[in-house]
């Protein structure tokens, strides 16, 4: 039998709640890869604000398309945003938790150095400042945060 | 205890916004961004729509997509409020919960 | 005392056309043993998910739909389905996948995980999650 303890996670606008006022913790899932979609620019502007506002970010993590965030060989037109390195950057600064879902990045061709040596290739291509790991870390997010939201499609 | 509900397409591509609208319930707050945004304009098809859930629900817009599209604030439908990104993390802390109706 | 979320997880695309019907019971799956308080949702096309009889050979995809038949295995019981969007596609409870539990504290009865609800009991219980997941 499971215990519920019951939880004070926000109030309805009108009503005291400390939240309004406390740091809230973050937890972010970007479903879309950069440019395709504007999912990646949408979230990157809500975390910059959120940490702007002195708030938490638990973790930002790149589900389904959303891997490709995480490329080390992105050439964008020099005359518009490098998603990939604006990620990057936001996450050294702030010292962020990125992560690709390692099983959706092999899926799509997104490898870190040991995947990539454990398949036999002979390259790997995922950009600095990204991690790489299994779907847990994204259901932990979603535990450790106030509040999870979903850039998509 | 209420939801915002964030819509992303368009309401002349996809049916997203029609089915926040069954489901979300009164008092949740809605957040149209991206290309939701054309679904705040006056005069659409869809306005009646919009009209109808601006008396039920908190409306919000995000102001930098509305901009991007061309959109001015102008035609915006009354009792749609403008939001920037800051606005936007306010809103999700004033809520208890995210959903995203991609 | 470690805190049980309330985790829904919102399917609204029919499977096979995109990967999100799929990459999405993954996470589903992977979620269980995390101990919280799960549920699942078919909105629109996310009732064609749950369609009986899917045969994926002459499209050469994996098919994934017996895997939904695992769920209670990992305590996934609470799976809604959008009424009208039943509806509106033609379909009925019949047309689903059969998916059962069983209650250990009603003597390990069967019961069914599916429970078909209004827009508006849909509506109820999305107001009462803390951690919404979208595919």
């Amino acid at each position: 039998m499971k215990l519920q303890c019951s939880t004070s996670q926000g109030a309805a606008p009108g009503e005291a709640d400390d939240t309004s006022r406390q740091p809230v913790k973050f937890g972010i899932l970007v479903s879309e890869g950069p440019y395709t979609h504007q999912a990646s620019d949408t979230a990157y502007h809500f975390t910059a604000a959120a940490l702007g506002s002195g708030h938490e970010i638990v973790r930002i993590f790149f589900y389904h398309d959303g891997v490709n965030n995480g490329t080390s060989l992105g050439v964008p037109p020099q005359d518009d945003r490098n998603i990939t390195t604006r990620w990057r950057e936001l996450a050294e600064k702030h010292n962020l938790d990125m992560v690709l879902c390692i099983t959706a990045a092999q899926r799509r061709g997104l490898l870190d150095p040991d995947a990539a040596k454990r398949a036999g290739k002979d390259t790997s291509n995922m950009a600095q400042g990204f991690n790489i790991s299994g779907l847990g870390q994204l259901i932990d997010a979603g535990i450790q945060a106030d509040r999870l939201l979903v850039f998509g499609d | 205890m209420s939801v915002l509900h964030i819509i992303n397409k368009s309401p002349f591509e996809k049916n997203s916004l029609d089915t926040c609208l069954r489901l979300a319930k009164k008092g949740s707050a809605i957040l149209l961004i991206e290309d939701a945004i054309y679904a705040a304009q006056k005069n659409t098809a869809v306005a009646d729509k919009i009209i109808a859930a601006v008396a039920r629900h908190s409306v919000f817009a995000l102001a930098p997509d509305l901009d991007a599209r061309g959109i001015d604030e102008s035609t915006v439908v009354d009792g749609i409020s403008l939001v920037d990104y800051e606005g936007f993390v306010r809103l999700a802390t004033e809520y208890h919960a995210v959903q995203s109706w991609l | 005392m470690p805190q049980i979320k309330k985790f829904l997880y919102v399917n609204r695309k029919a499977p096979h056309g995109s990967i999100y019907a799929l990459e999405s019971l993954e996470v589903v799956l992977v979620g269980a043993a995390f101990d919280q308080d799960v549920s699942l949702a078919f909105i629109d096309d996310g009732v064609y998910q749950l369609m009986l009889n899917q045969n994926t050979n002459g499209i050469g995809v994996k098919n994934f739909s017996p895997t939904y038949r695992a769920l209670s295995d990992y305590d996934i019981n609470q799976i809604y389905v959008e009424k009208e969007s039943l509806e509106l596609r033609g379909l009925k409870q019949e047309d689903l996948l059969p998916l059962t539990w069983e209650d250990e504290d009603e003597d390990w009865a069967e019961k069914d995980s599916i429970q078909v609800v209004s827009s508006e009991e849909l509506g109820d219980i999305i107001d009462k999650q803390d951690i919404i997941f979208n595919f």
